[in-house]
């Protein structure tokens, strides 16, 4: 495989597996877009990949890759994950999750796969909504939102992705918008090349449940207000606004030893018999 | 004095662990829980001077997903727990079902409901076992009473999870998990070890990851091979694509049950002692078998005709095997450690199910000689 | 003393190594013995302080049933546990006590054997820790149920070999005060 060749997309879905199931205006088909054309320009082996997900509309999108593809139960991603790269450490580990699966029912093996350093790539495509169940309001929708679990609104408080991954640990983090197509695929690069648990928050619209519930308007709408509502860390733009959602890469940590690395040491120790 | 370096007096947890390597295990994911600690502790120290892997996961859900996983990349892997932890386990055993992936499971069983006896004896977890996680399907799960046993049903316990893709599930109790006998680790070749299927299907060619063969048997192919294919707890078609066709529901249901209960004299182990005769039949398995064996010995020397049946697969239930071994008993006895949940299976096995009787201990001690002797009595209308 | 099973519980209090030389004792018999053993304790908060238990069958014969419910050898070490397990000693049987730890109180139908085990160790060597490996030579200087030398191969596989002459030490001096009461 080569970067001269044209990136096309036949080469990395699986037709078999087409139509998708995600509705008309959805964000997950641009993270898609992202993540296949960084593995094209990555020259990555195919063979060499693997895709675990869990339960929800962003999780299909390991089904539809032509890479080695792990569709388990909800929340529980990340545990396999870990099982599949610290027995094959060569893989490498990409997992797609919601942001239910990932931080809601998955919320304990997403700060342990950080804590532990293992070199799995963890995207969360936040639509800040359970899509698949028909719109609950989930750990990212934050207050004061309508969802069909929510008729009063919410009042339950959001986690902040980026904060959370770095305290918990992970060496990579980044976070883009499915409106900053590009730029989501610069991340995905260095945090699949990136030696250590890497984490891309990706904000995806949902215009389906999310928007129709908050009256956010259309898709087209809504990733606009990505373009207008988010700016690069540090922008001048946050002293007047500071409510302005930050994109960027806000940790980049190469000195942190990863865990199949670290376990290897182990090995090496317990062969000249010495534990 | 005979060589010794094969013998061990060891804990029924470190007989397992034996057993694990030699069927060849490189991969354990737990989370530590008593009764079973103990074999997470020896696989630590053991899998990693073999170049294996051991990892400690944040819960027993983890755990069990981290098996799954691993196992895909073709290793050879298992996780051990107790109820509570057993309990958690259920969805992502389920989806082993589903998925067809080889694993095995020890739930080393301790006194429940909830956190319930940790420390102590039970046999509560059969039904769990069988029942567990949700919808249809099947399972295997094994047991034994010494640790010689302990090891080759661990061995077995490999071998039928790579035969049928399946979980596994070793059914060990506190009293087995924790005491200490001798093991004597038989000799390479010895014990049968079933390694891994593996496609033959070319690169280039069509492999279809759920199209059994003539033989019913499913080859597989690792997860960083030539062939990339979809793994799902969704009811799929032959290539692991998602379908809920009736058709391919109703068909991949049939498979999952056929495959074990097609295959139940393959997979179903037991031992018998002074059955032959027998006018009385004791039906026990694991610990409790130690005191059915203990009593049946000592009546046998007083003349009385007394045998066991001694169960070492208990799902899928060995249902002829018990009807045949009771077809001309007086009357059968199950021991065992929980309110009567192989006494079940067994009334509906026998033709004469007004003649089984339950002789229990439900207190967290191992059910002794003498409770049994007391049940009998009642049973011959003796009295106590 | 019957010897088709011989049945024993150690006891005594957590950090006295009751549950290891029980271990050791069974192990010995198995192993460079070819003898049957088992042996099992009790688990939970009494490990951590408290009476603490281990039982232990040797036997020729398969050992089913690995409780014991009438031992016909106790080893009491303290005198907590004393007073809990001596009422189940078998008639006819071995109790024996360290008599700094244990006063007996009423008097068994048993052979009563209380040695001052501690007090040698302190005396001699100077370490608590081979306590328990002191009472395990007196037990089998009394008793004959395994040979000194068995004990020693175990313990050759399990202590760092630093220590081995001090523990050699220890079980010579229970054996010593073992042979003299037996």
């Amino acid at each position: 495989m080569s970067t001269n060749k044209e990136f096309d997309f036949k080469n990395y879905v699986r037709g078999r597996y087409f139509p998708h199931i995600w509705c008309p205006g959805c964000g997950h088909g641009i993270v898609l877009g992202a993540l296949l054309r960084a593995v094209h320009e990555l020259e990555l082996d195919k063979n060499n990949i693997v895709m675990t997900s869990g339960i929800g509309c962003s999780s299909r999108i390991s089904g539809y890759v032509d890479f080695h593809s792990l569709h388990t139960i909800h929340g529980r991603a990340l545990a396999f994950a870990t099982g599949v790269k610290l027995s094959r450490p060569n893989l490498k580990a990409i997992v797609p999750m919601g942001d239910g699966d990932a931080l809601a029912i998955g919320g304990n093996h997403f700060i342990h796969a950080a804590r532990r350093n293992i070199d799995i790539t963890a995207i969360v495509m936040n639509n800040r909504i359970y899509g698949m169940t028909g719109g609950q309001f989930s750990p990212l929708s934050g207050t004061g939102k309508k969802a069909t679990t929510a008729p009063y609104t919410t009042i339950d408080n959001n986690f902040d992705v980026v904060e959370l991954a770095k305290a918990a640990g992970a060496s990579f983090v980044a976070r883009s918008t499915v409106f900053h197509a590009s730029e989501s695929k610069e991340y995905l690069k260095k945090a699949i090349m990136h030696k250590g648990f890497s984490v891309v928050e990706i904000l995806s619209q949902c215009p389906t449940y999310y928007g129709r519930k908050n009256k956010e308007g259309d898709a087209a709408t809504m990733m606009e207000g990505y373009r207008k509502n988010t700016v690069k860390i540090g922008s001048k733009k946050l002293d007047t606004n500071p409510d302005l959602i930050q994109r960027g890469i806000f940790v980049e940590d190469t000195d942190r030893p990863e865990y199949c690395e670290a376990y290897d040491e182990i090995i090496e120790t317990a062969m000249k018999g010495k534990a | 004095m005979t060589n010794t370096s094969n013998i061990r007096f060891i804990q029924g947890n470190e007989a397992c662990v034996e057993g694990a390597l030699y069927a060849g295990i490189n991969f354990f994911a737990g989370y530590p829980i008593t009764p079973s600690t103990e074999i997470a502790e020896h696989l630590a120290q053991r899998l990693p001077a073999i170049g294996g892997k051991f990892i400690q996961m944040e819960d027993e859900i983890a755990s069990m997903a981290a098996i799954i996983g691993a196992s895909l990349t073709g290793s050879k892997v298992m996780t051990a727990t107790s109820g509570p932890g057993f309990s958690l386990k259920q969805e992502a055993l389920g989806y082993a079902c589903m998925a067809e992936i080889p694993c095995v499971i020890a739930n080393v069983q301790r006194g429940g409901p909830s956190t319930g006896n940790p420390t102590h004896v039970s046999q509560g977890d059969v039904n769990q076992a069988r029942w567990g996680t949700h919808g249809d399907h099947s399972i295997v799960a094994l047991t034994a009473s010494n640790h010689q046993d302990v090891f080759k049903m661990t061995v077995e316990a490999f071998n039928i999870a790579e035969t049928y893709r399946t979980p596994v599930v070793l059914l060990f109790d506190e009293v087995i998990g924790h005491m200490r006998e001798k093991l004597e680790i038989p000799e390479r070749g010895e014990l049968p070890v079933v390694d891994r299927l593996r496609t033959s299907v070319p690169k280039g060619v069509d492999y279809h990851p759920y199209l059994p063969r003539e033989d019913g048997r499913l080859p597989m192919s690792d997860f960083g091979a030539e062939h990339r294919y979809n793994v799902t707890g969704l009811f799929h078609d032959m290539w692991g694509f998602p379908n809920n066709d009736p058709q391919v529901v109703s068909d991949l249901l049939r498979h999952l049950v056929d495959k074990i209960e097609n295959n139940w004299e393959n997979i179903c182990f037991y031992k018998e002692h002074w059955l032959d005769d027998a006018d009385y039949v004791l039906i026990s398995y694991g610990s409790s078998a130690r005191s059915a064996k203990h009593i049946a010995r000592n009546r046998r020397k007083r003349g009385m005709k007394i045998g066991v049946l001694e169960l070492q697969t208990i799902w899928p239930f060995p249902t002829e095997i018990v009807r045949e071994k009771c077809a001309n008993a007086k009357a059968v006895m199950v021991v065992e450690m929980n309110m009567g949940q192989v006494v079940t299976q067994v009334k509906s096995a026998v033709d004469h199910p007004e003649k089984v009787f339950l002789a229990n201990r439900i207190d967290g001690q191992l059910i002794s000689p003498t409770d049994i002797k007391t049940t009998l009595r009642m049973i011959q209308g003796k009295g106590v | 003393m019957e010897t088709e099973r011989i049945r024993l519980v150690f006891s005594g209090s957590g950090g006295q190594g009751v549950i290891t030389a029980a271990i050791i004792l069974a192990k010995a018999a198995v192993i460079f013995e070819g003898k049957n053993a088992t042996q099992s304790q009790s688990y939970g908060a009494a490990a951590r302080g408290g009476a603490t238990r281990s039982d232990v069958l040797i036997s020729e014969q398969d050992i089913l049933f690995p409780k014991v419910i009438q031992p016909n050898i106790l080893i009491s070490l303290t005198q907590e546990s004393y007073n809990k397990f001596a009422p189940i000693l078998r008639p006819g049987g071995l109790l024996l006590m360290d008599n700094r730890y244990v006063t007996m109180e009423k008097k068994v139908a048993a052979n009563h054997v209380a040695l001052p085990m501690f007090d040698t160790v302190m005396k001699e060597i100077g370490k608590p820790i081979v306590f328990n490996i002191c009472m395990l030579g007196t037990l089998i200087g009394l008793t004959e149920l395994v040979k000194p030398e068995s004990i020693l191969k175990v313990l050759e596989t399990t202590i760092p070999r630093d220590f081995m002459d001090m523990n050699k030490k220890a079980l010579e001096l229970g054996m010593e005060l073992g042979a003299s009461e037996a």
